[in-house]
């Protein structure tokens, strides 16, 4: 069977413009994917780059000036850019019609202009670098600065814009597939738990996306025509501005962490060769993360001058939202628990998930209780948590479900080894770099400054080293999955990993049609009798042989 | 192979956007409420000084175009299509009565030294300062949304002198109908807040 790559070109568009035309979901897919690569290595280097400045105390290779601009480029990127499109937008976009039994999302054409908004987006970014200076405000934009700074901060807030647009747009779509083109003998309890994730994520990004493009807007406006309405001489309070700015950056951490929590519940259960803990409760905390995940923004602001009921109703809400999460850990671990093991790639990205984003919940709940808060707000413990959340929490599983969906997207298994190694050096140097910004920052090293005290001296340094890793790692890891595309000999079977969702009952890579034929909908997505019955380890294939 | 789409989802679709839309407005609408109960008088001297005469014209003038939209809707599915470009030719109308009104009430803002940034607001109290502020910046996205309003409805009335929208294919116009409706409601919501309160 020809698969969607051979699809018929109309004249005038072959080769790569019939890309550039496709509503193909899996074609727009794999569009996003590299167009989501691309800027999370620029990303990355950036970032080794903040990490090389802060390495020796002093300036190092960048100015004051240009570090601004770096850790503001790079974090807008690395959120705006990667960690929020890139889950829902790769292998949403791939496999949740697929998981759904259905030919397409239900708006292929809105589709494409979400990844061509996407594009805009990014490129407006970048041409923001090139005219007055790249913003220094940090990717929160925060007023007056932002309003007062010379730098091209309208240009870049323009971008994250259309960004936001492009990502609502997605979830629109998402919800309307979702809703109406289900296989007819599907009901909602036999959904995929990654399509459900994406689903309660769909749903935060159209509630609240549109906040932030409001207050992008207004900032815009007040650069513009100077209104005055944050701006206390004139009658503005500056503290509004956080309040919208978190009313939807605060959800946008679940947008970013739910459809990962929901890559680690498809490859738990596979791997482990039995039915997912606690389905139900899984789903139902993925839609409570969703509604509580709304209400806390403002645990951001205990120092910005809030009363003091809502420094404590805001704590409380926080320590509240820790509960959903901890229900879905506790499931992927009792999922494990007498399983029938199978370790591959994807599971030990996994489980380094688990491990991580787990560090990161729980530093998390020492930033949510505000008398501690007080103590570590805007250090270096901040910026260790919020990696251990969205780069070994979103970050961990991103790479988990690259390596689980790999060979299902391209029909071409990896080399498991160089899969293991670049696994462990991304952990150990994630450790190595962010453990000591936790001691850092509870020493009092401020974030966001480009040079230190000589008593953080020691921790930088042992810090640099471990990005190091890290990124040989992230290197590593992607030459392994590019080249496992040149080589003939590593074609990956239908179904390498054992797995039962609709994805694996289909052809590697999946043809045009994704169905010849109306697929056959379990009562229960993780069912495994079928394949426990032929005993553990004997679906996967070789990674050699491919057989 | 459920290939096959019914038109229903393509509503709900557009009901999803336009929640979006409400959620946009709501944003500056909490703005609004917060600093309404900062500085209550002030807004209350700002909305005397706004002209009751635009505003009610312009709210007519916008109930009339709904009007025209829904009458033009019902009209193609019973393919009346004559009908029904007039219409959406109604509709065009209004909305471009609306913005002339809309501009004339701002020029004459304007001459009375009452613009973003301007000596009178600066200096002025607070309060009245936050109050025109945003009443420009709610208005003039509401007329950016009328401009785009009209500009689906121009799309849909090519399509009706086409016959590409005809009763069995009328998506298209039924979702630039509801967004024309949203843009009206949200009006509804901008007219008492700002020219009202007293
Ligand atoms: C090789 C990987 C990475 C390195 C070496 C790195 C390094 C850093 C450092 C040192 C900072 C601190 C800037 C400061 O506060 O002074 C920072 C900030 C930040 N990073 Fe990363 N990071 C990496 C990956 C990521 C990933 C995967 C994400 C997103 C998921 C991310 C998101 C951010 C954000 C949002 C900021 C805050 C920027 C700001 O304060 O405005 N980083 N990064
Ligand atoms: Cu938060």
């Amino acid at each position: 069977m020809t698969s969607f790559y051979q699809t018929p070109e109309p004249a005038g568009f072959t080769g790569i413009r019939s890309w550039l035309i496709t509503f193909d979901h899996k074609r727009i897919a794999l569009l996003y994917l590299f167009s989501i690569l691309f800027w999370f290595l620029l990303a990355v280097t950036l970032g080794g780059l903040i990490r090389l400045e802060l390495m020796f105390p002093g300036k190092t290779v960048l100015g004051a000036q240009m570090y601004n601009s770096v850790f503001t480029l790079h974090g807008v990127i690395m959120i705006f850019l990667f960690i929020i499109p890139a889950l829902p937008a790769i292998f949403g976009n791939f496999f949740l019609p697929i998981h759904i039994g259905a030919e397409d999302v239900y708006f292929p054409r809105l589709n494409l202009l979400s990844w061509y908004l996407y594009m805009a987006g990014g490129i407006v970014a970048i041409v923001s670098l090139f005219s007055d200076g790249f913003p220094d405000t940090g990717w929160t934009f925060y007023v007056p600065f932002s309003i007062s700074t010379n730098t091209n901060v309208s240009t870049a807030v323009f971008a994250a814009f259309i960004l936001g647009f492009s990502s609502m747009l997605t979830g629109l779509n998402f919800i309307t597939t979702i809703h109406k083109m289900r296989a007819k003998t599907m009901g909602w309890l036999q959904l995929p738990l990654f399509t459900w994730s994406l689903y309660a994520t769909a749903w935060v990004q159209l509630l609240a996306t549109p906040v932030i493009t409001i207050t992008l807007v207004l900032v815009v406006v007040e650069r513009l025509f100077n209104v005055g309405l944050f701006d206390p001489a004139r009658g503005g309070d500056p503290i509004l501005y956080q309040h919208l700015f978190w009313i939807y950056s605060h959800p946008a951490v679940y947008i970013m962490i739910l459809p990962g929590m929901g890559v680690i519940s498809e490859i738990i259960p596979v791997s482990a060769r039995k039915s997912i803990f606690g389905y139900k409760a899984i789903v139902a905390s993925s839609l409570a993360i969703a509604i509580a995940g709304s209400l806390v923004w403002a645990h951001h602001m205990y120092t910005s001058g809030m009363s003091d009921t809502a420094v404590f109703v805001f704590s409380l809400l926080t320590f509240v939202v820790a509960i959903p999460s901890a229900i879905k850990v506790f499931s992927w671990v009792a999922t494990l628990y007498k399983g029938a093991i199978e370790m591959t790639p994807p599971l030990l990205f996994s489980l380094c998930f688990i491990y991580l984003f787990s560090v990161g919940g729980l530093t998390g709940l020492v930033l949510g209780a505000a008398g501690a808060n007080i103590h570590v707000h805007d250090t270096h413990f901040v910026v260790a948590h919020f990696h251990f959340t969205m780069f070994g929490g979103t970050g961990f599983a991103f790479f988990a479900a690259l390596h689980y969906w790999w060979p299902k997207m391209f029909g071409k298994m990896y080399d498991f080894k160089k899969a293991y190694i670049a696994a462990i050096l991304v952990t150990v140097g994630f450790m190595l770099h962010y453990v000591p910004m936790f001691v850092l920052g509870l020493q009092g090293m401020p974030r966001r400054y480009y040079d230190y005290l000589p008593q953080y001296a020691a921790g930088n340094f042992f810090a640099g080293f471990g990005a190091l890793f890290m990124i040989a790692g992230i290197g590593l890891m992607m030459v392994n999955l590019l080249t496992s595309l040149a080589r003939e000999r590593t074609a990956a079977a239908d179904d390498p990993w054992g797995g039962v969702t609709l994805e694996w009952t289909i052809p590697s890579p999946p043809p045009l049609h994704n169905f010849a034929k109306d697929p056959e909908v379990m009562d229960y997505p993780y069912d495994f009798t079928k394949v426990a019955a032929v005993g553990p380890g004997a679906a996967p294939m070789d990674p050699e042989t491919g057989k | 192979m459920t290939a096959h789409t019914d038109p229903t989802g393509k509503k709900l679709g557009m009901w999803l956007f336009l929640y979006t839309e409400i959620v946009l407005f709501g944003g500056l609408f909490v703005l609004y409420a917060v600093y309404f109960a900062g500085y209550t008088e002030d807004f209350i001297a700002g909305a005397k000084e706004l002209d009751l005469f635009f505003g009610v014209v312009n709210t007519i003038i916008l109930l009339i175009s709904s009007f025209c939209v829904a009458a033009g809707v019902t009209a193609v599915q019973k393919a009346h299509y004559r009908i029904a470009l007039a219409g959406l030719w109604g509709a065009l109308a209004c909305g471009a009565i609306f913005l002339v009104n809309k501009y004339i009430e701002w020029g004459h803002k304007f001459a009375h030294g009452i613009y973003p940034g301007s000596d009178r607001l600066v200096d002025g109290p607070g309060g009245q300062n936050l109050f025109f502020g945003l009443y420009f910046v709610t208005t003039g996205l509401h007329g950016l949304h009328i401009i785009i309003g009209m500009t689906l409805l121009a799309v849909s009335l090519v399509l009706v002198t086409r016959q590409k929208i005809t009763p069995k294919n009328n998506a298209m116009l039924d979702n630039s109908g509801l967004y024309w409706h949203l843009v009206d409601l949200i009006w509804i919501f901008i007219f008492p807040l700002f020219y009202l309160v007293v």
